[in-house]
């Protein structure tokens, strides 16, 4: 078991026959991942070779799907073609796409977010502007290296790349259910509370570690949520204490608006609900073994 | 992007909202002119980002063109609230007001939709509104794909119940500040007041607009608006090489990749610095996943370039980047910056782990740089380079 991918999941790459489509292609594959298609319209009907694996490009999702049971769509579609990328993935009812993609314009976000909630919700969207997830020794949709750690009983969200990275490389002998970077834009479609609940059903994860970072509010809901429904230990780690208020820092939802958004805050309603919260990546990964080692 | 009241105007007036006649000026002289252009008298109002200029003395009435220069004499070079006035608005002065009101459009992260904000009990600080008087604030949901129809304006109208008399003009402009937030790919969009005047019209009279960088491929006019006088030097130098870089006031210079790993390193070193004389960090830099010798030359160029910097923390944990490939970039970079003949006189703490470290770490070790520290954990390196800034 693990949490929204698994070794039977049919991936498909929107944007794959581009440089960095391409370049993760090959990675997912050398990870394991069942890659069964590429999308572009340009080149349907051809397919590429990605080191002796032959991958079909079809012309839409719909065919895609109709064609390899693809239950799976990874998007490395540039920022000014994302939306349409995402419509067409959300028409064509797959159940997950990740969309990679870093600069979506914000009303671009809301209306495909929107859009995928008048149409019932059949597609869970991860990011964007994430690194995907990982279900280590099974699959690998996105662009979290697949070797830094292995399968274990630890399940991760977070909203930062390369913090998911940190925190896996720190805890890589214990190893990870799965692994979700949801992106740090201020609209994204998974959420932490959605990978909680998801890990809290999940009999092969024992221990759940949440990072996440100043702007918005999302973090401190995820701790109402784990206060009512997690009885699973969680760990938390908060980046931007340091983060000046109005200032953008790097990700564009990690913003602090007046007096709302810190990471004091975050920490404060994380701690309120029973999680225990570390003051560095190293620290946390240390409680996370110490609750693991009862 | 935040952008000041007459660049709001201006983006309001282009999508037909009813504001007044007004334009920008950054010399006292110019307010003479401007104001005859409106007819001899004219309001003066300092822009700046931040709230309470009023208060501050940066809106001035003037009844003739001298007055108007006078006037512009003392606002501009003003310092309100940490922020320099460098450009005033001349505007046309508002007739009688009648009533305030206030109206909005925003980006609601916690529902992932729009929203509009509406009231009116306008003219004070809406925040103030909402805690003290939160049923006089109307908050409703509008959904990103179906937008502000004139029906939708009317159902927020009535939700903020605007007076009879006035509800059918409001519901106009709501229609046409919908149009701003969406055509101009806007966070917020804010009337504050939405005045009523004695003839009975309805005036934007000040406002607030916040712009989408990330939209920036689709809207090529947004650049011209960035507010380039009041930049920090560093973070336009930084800009200008396409670097994610915000500056900060403490000592310690960091460069890292990924936002969230950097944000975490800033904190690490604050942490760190508390046993330090209290060294904070300089700046936060993302050089993002490939980290190559020009993007690391580049990112040191602008830290050793900020004279607060003391000692320099390089953070990397290596994804898909290899971190044999980052060492070189280091050891290239400093080459670099020695080619240019600048100056390297900062120690820098190199913590390098993930994909390669240890083939990295060899790189770094037998470059033996007499400025270069290798500590292989992010805690040791940051306490590392704080006591290094400490020392200095």
């Amino acid at each position: 078991m693990a949490i929204f991918l698994d070794k039977d999941s049919k991936v498909i790459v929107q944007g794959m026959t581009g440089a960095t489509g391409m370049k993760h292609t090959k990675l997912m594959l050398a990870d394991g991942t069942n890659i069964v298609g590429g999308v572009n319209p340009r080149k349907a009907g051809t397919s590429v070779d990605i080191d002796g694996t032959e991958i079909p490009v079809f012309g839409t999702v719909a065919e895609a799907i109709e064609k390899t049971g693809a239950n799976v769509s990874v998007l490395f579609v540039p920022p000014a073609f994302a939306k349409a990328a995402v419509v067409e993935a959300i028409d064509a009812e797959i159940p997950l796409a990740v969309v990679i993609t870093e600069g979506i314009a914000v009303h671009d976000s809301a209306a495909f977010w929107a859009y995928a909630q008048s149409k019932g919700n059949k597609t869970r969207i991860i990011g964007p502007n994430c690194p995907g997830l990982i279900t280590p020794g099974q699959s690998n949709a996105g662009i979290i290296p697949g070797d830094i750690t292995k399968p274990g009983r630890i399940g991760l969200v977070s909203k930062s790349g390369t913090l998911t990275y940190q925190m896996m490389y720190e805890l890589r002998d214990i190893g990870f259910s799965s692994a979700v970077g949801i992106g740090g834009d201020p609209v994204i479609g998974t959420t932490h509370i959605d990978a909680l609940a998801a890990f809290e059903a999940d009999p092969d994860t024992d221990l759940i570690v949440m990072i996440g970072e100043i702007g918005g509010d999302a973090e401190e809901r995820a701790a109402d949520f784990i206060a009512k429904n997690v009885t699973k230990p969680v760990v938390g780690y908060v980046a931007g204490f340091t983060a000046p208020e109005g200032k953008t820092m790097g990700h564009a939802g990690a913003i602090v608006s007046g007096s709302s958004g810190t990471a004091a805050a975050k920490k404060e309603a994380l701690e309120a609900a029973g999680v225990k919260v570390g003051k560095t990546p190293t620290e946390t990964a240390k409680l996370a073994r110490e609750l693991l080692a009862g | 992007m935040d952008l000041f009241e007459y660049q709001a105007r201006d983006l309001f007036a282009k999508h037909g909202v009813p504001v007044l006649a007004g334009e920008v000026i950054d010399t006292p002289e110019a307010a003479r002119a401007a104001t005859e252009r409106l007819g001899g008298k004219s309001v003066i109002k300092a822009q700046v980002k931040v709230g309470g200029r009023g208060k501050a003395g940066g809106v001035k009435l003037a009844a003739t063109p001298d007055e108007a220069v006078a006037r512009a004499t003392d606002i501009l070079g003003m310092d309100i609230k940490g922020h320099t006035v460098h450009k005033v608005m001349i505007a046309e002065t508002a007739p009688e007001i009648v009533e305030e009101y206030y109206v909005s459009y925003l980006l609601d992260r916690t529902n992932r939709t729009f929203l509009a904000m509406a009231s009116v009990q306008g003219g004070v600080e809406i925040e103030v509104v909402a805690e003290e008087n939160p049923e006089a604030l109307a908050k409703v949901p509008v959904d990103a794909n179906e937008g502000v129809s004139i029906e939708k304006a009317r159902e927020i109208v009535a939700q903020a119940k605007f007076p009879a008399e006035v509800a059918e003009q409001v519901a106009e402009i709501l229609v046409t500040l919908w149009d701003t937030f969406i055509k101009e790919d806007a966070l917020l969009v804010e009337v504050n007041p939405l005045a009523k005047v004695a003839s009975g019209k309805v005036i934007a009279l000040d406002g607030k607009v916040s712009l989408d960088e990330n939209a920036e491929f689709r809207q090529p006019d947004h650049e011209a608006l960035e507010d380039k006088d009041s930049a920090n030097p560093l973070e336009a130098a930084a800009k200008a090489k396409n670097l994610n870089y915000v500056k900060l006031d403490g000592e310690v210079g960091i460069i890292g990749n990924g936002a969230g790993l950097v944000m975490s390193t800033l904190d690490v070193v604050a942490y760190a610095g508390e046993n330090h004389g209290g060294v904070k960090p300089a700046n936060f830099l993302d050089i993002g996943g490939g980290a190559s010798a020009a993007v690391m030359a580049n990112g040191l160029e602008i830290i050793l370039g900020d004279p607060d910097v003391k000692s320099v923390f390089v953070n990397v944990f290596g994804g898909i980047t290899a971190c044999d490939e980052v060492a070189n970039g280091i050891v290239q970079a400093l080459q670099l910056l020695a080619d240019k003949g600048e100056e390297v006189s900062k120690p820098l703490v190199v913590r390098l782990d993930g994909n390669n470290a240890e083939l990295g770490r060899k790189i770094l070790s037998d470059a033996n740089h007499p400025l270069v520290q290798r500590v292989d954990t992010m805690d040791g390196a940051a306490d590392k380079a704080a006591e290094l800034a400490a020392a200095k």
